[in-house]
């Protein structure tokens, strides 16, 4: 028993160092840190996306203009009629043309081909404003849409 | 070890780096989201001042109508129908060549026109939208697995395509498949200027 113990001891492979693992971890955090982007917009309005099952994707990001209509957050202060954001600020339908006409120009050239107008719209809002909004749009040429939207889980 | 102590410049233990890192990098893991720009892609028609020409009539079985009023429901030709039943209703129609007569003669003439009113749901829309696309998606699937003897559906075929890695023989070969397929089942979907009727 005596000797057993003796051999193993001396053959006991060594523990693991954990030296590394801090860097390990730093290499993540830096990863996420990089990928992780802070979101952009205030959330002014509440929006809700819908959900679908047939979705296509929308590949570069430089390409696409966002059109967000919702009921406000702030209802005390203007009201729970659905509103248009464009940028970080409330707007008008009428606003809508110019944005996506800035937008377009701000577009690098290879991409102007695939120029997108993404309409990110809470699921209650009624169709009249997302009506306008398109008709808008068509008469801006910007003619290629996204009804943003959310994979729905289909159960069998 | 001792003589570290002796000498008086203490290390610093450097033991709870990996508790500090780990808590950061769960606060990062929580909060970011990787958001994808997914969605329902559509096209919109170009805009004309002139108001569309009257002599445009479309013989009346290859025209699917498809109304939806302020309350959410569905009307499909003269008749009150659910929202699930919507893409069995198309795909019947899309494929219909002819059997019956409430619907379209051949795909290549099946048009589907969609009316809403001004006080439709935004949600309602979508799901409409959705079983329209999930209807075509599923007759050019059928057709593509016949004609590529079960090798690839249509979404395989639009990917293969689309595909920069693949040689372009090959690409060339599934542009075809993709036109051909198409060609059989063309996307005709036409939508009114909404009514307002919901007194919205």
């Amino acid at each position: 028993m005596s000797r057993f113990s003796k051999d193993s001891g001396k053959k006991e492979t060594p523990a693991i160092s954990t030296a590394s693992l801090p860097d390990i971890i730093f290499m993540l955090l830096f990863f996420f840190m990089v990928v992780t982007v802070m979101r952009e917009t205030n959330p002014i309005l509440k929006i809700k996306i819908p959900q679908a099952t047939e979705l296509g994707k929308i590949e570069l990001k430089e390409s696409v203009a966002y059109i967000l209509i919702g009921t406000p957050t702030d209802i005390n202060t203007y009201g729970s009629a659905p509103r248009i954001q464009l940028n970080d600020q409330y707007a008008e339908v009428d606003d809508v043309q110019s944005f996506v006409k800035k937008s377009y120009s701000e577009v690098p050239d290879a991409y102007k081909g695939i120029f997108t107008v993404s309409l990110k719209v809470d699921e209650e809002v009624t169709m009249g404003i997302v009506t306008d909004v398109k008709q808008e749009l068509r008469k801006a040429d910007a003619l290629k849409i996204n009804y943003a939207a959310n994979r729905k889980v289909v159960e069998e | 070890m001792g003589r570290s102590k002796s000498k008086g410049a203490k290390e610093i233990d450097a033991s709870s780096m990996a508790d500090i890192a780990f808590l950061l990098l769960i606060f990062f893991l929580v909060t970011t989201t990787i958001d994808q720009d997914k969605g329902i892609i559509h096209k919109l028609p170009a805009w004309s001042e002139e108001p569309p020409p009257d002599d445009v009539r479309i013989k009346d079985r290859n025209l699917l109508e498809i109304l939806v009023n302020a309350n959410n429901q569905l009307l499909v030709e003269q008749e009150y129908v659910e929202l699930d039943e919507l893409k069995d209703i198309v795909i019947k129609h899309l494929d219909n060549r002819g059997k019956s007569d409430k619907y379209s003669t051949s795909p290549q003439d099946a048009v589907i026109s969609l009316k809403n009113d001004r006080g439709t749901n935004y949600g309602t829309y979508i799901e409409i939208q959705n079983s329209l696309k999930a209807g075509y998606a599923e007759v050019r699937d059928k057709y593509s697995l016949s004609i590529t003897n079960g090798s690839m559906n249509y979404k395989e075929v639009a990917k293969c395509a689309k595909n920069d890695d693949l040689d372009a023989t090959k690409r060339n070969k599934c542009n075809e498949l993709k036109k051909k397929i198409q060609g059989e089942y063309p996307m005709k979907i036409s939508e009114a200027e909404p009514v307002n009727l919901g007194g919205n």
